[in-house]
């Protein structure tokens, strides 16, 4: 017989604890992730202040150009017109920063991940060779993008350092008349600012890239290499027919999460312009417009902030369910098949002995 | 049996001598790369102890002897102090970044702790959403969260910067495998027996035991926090010198028209970035393991 106090431990439940455990987190997931996620849903349907209901005009506005002061909006047609050409554009921006960025990343990261990795190649100092090459990842994302805002100035009698080089090689002419430079306008310049920008991205991003895929080759089973090389396979040969094929959920998983780092590209594009208080059209990104929407203090525009968010949450939303796919772990699905054939097939087998469960 | 071994001997020699020629080749290539990488980082050093006029008329490798004078400059000018104070940023930024990033290992160490040590009915789901909203970007909240601070009056306060830390899924996940290798059960059932609460056990026990997760997920969140330009950007509306943290200020530079003097602006950017390479060059491999760890997961 069970005394009182055996019963009472006997019913001592820790439940309570774990979810004390776990409440201040969404407490404040709630209040500072959630809800302002849920409130910028709502905002989308509201107008430029914040205050009224608009129902899907601000969807209008984007995607079409389409707004009338009826429908308590305060913009005319053509401004309308302006905010949907100016996100067609962003995003356009965006796409094309993007893809000028991951592509020289993916191949030098993947070309220096291989390179590190095979183990016969005698180089010394790789340890140092990683750090340094991860060391702009840590960098102060706003500090460097004034620091190449320097270094690529552009004036004429006081270029910066890069413009100075190029004139020391003799691409750029030096008037030594007025003292002035006839300058490559790397800030101004549509085709220059977008190159110097991808190059700042890749600059600050292809070594966090090559340490992720480095691990990933790490984690291929070692003896496939070595029967590679005893069967004489070169270093090509090994790349396309065992690392490439084996590193592709991790290749997929880099690039879905470098689309969606993509679309959050704000620091630099938004501080390298030449104009104080203007950022260069042919850098505005996604996230520089909602920001420019929402922050404006004199005028802002919390409705089409909202919308354009909204967007973009879709977006990302599809590439992150992408990943997920991606990265699903594959034995588990199918041990799972495994386990529901065979319970079909107990099933069946029921069925035929007339439903008797052996 | 001889021919053989010459044969084979030779086939030997060229392949070292192939892979040596390559081993070389790449040891150029990347000392290239590593050049790519520290040149911008170098001329902004030089650049700092170089005068205004000598900077805007050639590159240089060497240092200059304008240091002193930058210095000068940079802090008792008031055109130049009333746009960048490194000593109220360094303190504005170590203020949000000391209590976010203590607050998220914290914080995330729990929830992993309360995830991982006891059931409960809504463990699995809760477990789900967490990795479900690690993929939600800030951009994305930002409006909504900006409206709501503005309703609540916590616009230019530091609340917002830091209290969001606490809920940081990432870290949460990445304690959670962690914990998962290396914290064995048993151990808080011995705590309970002993007649410990389940508040000490987690502070008292758990938490030694994941010091090496908790000092990687620390160092990452406070180079996060520090580098962050984004959120405080957006809530610190008001254009108060005292609040502003030092990524806001670096911007400020080249937002102003009194900053004209290119080695104080050097000076400027070089100081901004000074504790985080600092904290890189003393911690350098326990960052790149890091790094290596979260690809690891996938």
């Amino acid at each position: 017989m069970a005394s009182a106090a055996q019963r009472r431990i006997k019913s001592i439940s820790y439940a309570k604890y774990g979810y004390l455990f776990i409440l201040p987190f969404f407490i404040v997931y709630f209040f500072f992730q959630l809800w302002p996620l849920i409130n910028t849903f709502i905002l989308s349907f509201k107008d430029y202040t914040g205050d009224n209901f608009v129902g899907l005009a601000n969807y209008k506005a984007i995607f079409r150009g389409i707004g009338t002061e009826t429908e308590g909006f305060k913009i005319a047609d053509r401004t309308a017109k302006a905010i949907s050409k100016n996100f067609y554009h962003s995003f356009g921006n965006t796409v094309i920063l993007w893809v000028g960025n991951f592509i020289p990343q993916i191949i030098l990261s993947l070309s220096l991940a291989v390179w590190f990795t095979e183990a016969n190649l005698k180089i010394p100092g790789k340890g140092f060779f990683k750090i340094v090459m991860y060391l702009p990842n840590i960098i102060t994302a706003a500090s460097v993008a004034v620091l190449f805002l320097q270094l690529c100035g552009e004036a004429e009698n006081t270029p910066g350092a890069l413009n100075l080089l190029l004139s020391k090689m003799g691409i750029v002419s030096h008037d030594t008349v007025s003292d002035k430079y006839d300058t490559v306008k790397f800030v101004t310049g549509t085709a220059q600012s977008r190159v110097v920008v991808m190059f700042i991205q890749t600059w600050l991003w292809f070594g966090n890239t090559m340490i992720m895929l480095m691990s990933g080759i790490q984690g291929i089973n070692p003896s496939l290499f070595e029967a590679a090389s005893i069967d004489g396979a070169t270093a090509g040969q090994v790349f396309r027919k065992i690392t490439l094929p084996l590193l592709s959920p991790i290749m997929a998983y880099t690039l879905v999460t470098s689309m969606i780092g993509g679309l959050q590209m704000f620091d630099i594009p938004y501080l390298y312009h030449k104009d104080p208080n203007k950022v260069s059209d042919n850098l505005k990104t996604v996230a520089v417009y909602i920001y420019e929407y929402f922050h404006d203090q004199t005028d802002p525009k919390m409705g089409f902030a909202g919308a354009a968010s909204v967007l973009l949450f879709i977006v990302t939303l599809i590439l992150g369910c992408i990943a997920f796919y991606l990265t699903r772990d594959k034995d588990e699905i199918a041990k799972k098949k495994q386990r529901k054939k065979v319970a079909k097939q107990l099933k069946q087998q029921n069925k035929q002995f007339g439903g008797l469960s052996i | 049996m001889s021919k053989m071994k010459a044969v084979y001997g030779e086939d030997k020699g060229s392949y070292t001598a192939k892979l040596r020629t390559k081993s070389i080749i790449l040891t150029i290539w990347f000392i290239i790369l590593t050049i790519i990488c520290l040149l911008p980082i170098y001329i902004l050093i030089i650049n700092a102890t170089r005068e205004s006029s000598s900077i805007a008329n050639g590159v240089s490798f060497l240092p200059g002897t304008n240091l002193g004078k930058n210095i000068t400059k940079l802090f008792k000018d008031v055109n130049y102090n009333t746009v960048y104070n490194v000593w109220i940023g360094y303190r504005n930024s170590f203020i949000i970044t000391g209590f976010s990033t203590v607050f998220t290992v914290f914080f995330s160490a729990m929830t992993a702790y309360g995830i991982h040590v006891y059931d409960f009915k809504l463990k699995e789901i809760s477990y789900t959403v967490i990795l479900l909203v690690m993929m939600v970007p800030m951009q994305v909240t930002s409006a909504g969260f900006v409206n709501f601070m503005l309703k609540l009056h916590l616009t230019d306060t530091y609340w917002p910067l830091i209290l969001p830390a606490i809920a940081a899924p990432a870290v949460v996940y990445f304690m959670r495998s962690y914990m998962k290798s290396s914290f064995p059960l048993d151990i808080v059932e011995a705590a309970r027996i002993d007649g410990c609460s389940e508040f000490r056990t987690f502070v008292s026990i758990a938490i030694p035991m994941m010091k090496p997760a908790i000092a990687v997920q620390a160092i990452f969140a406070f180079i996060a926090s520090w580098n962050n330009f984004y959120t405080p950007n957006m809530i610190l509306i008001s254009s108060k010198f005292k609040q502003k943290t030092l990524p806001m200020m670096v911007s400020a530079i080249q937002a102003s028209d009194k900053f004209t003097d290119y080695g104080a602006i050097y000076l400027a950017i070089a100081l901004s970035i000074l504790p985080i390479v600092i904290i890189y060059v003393l911690l350098s491999r326990f960052i790149i393991a890091g790094v290596a760890l979260g690809g690891v997961k996938e």
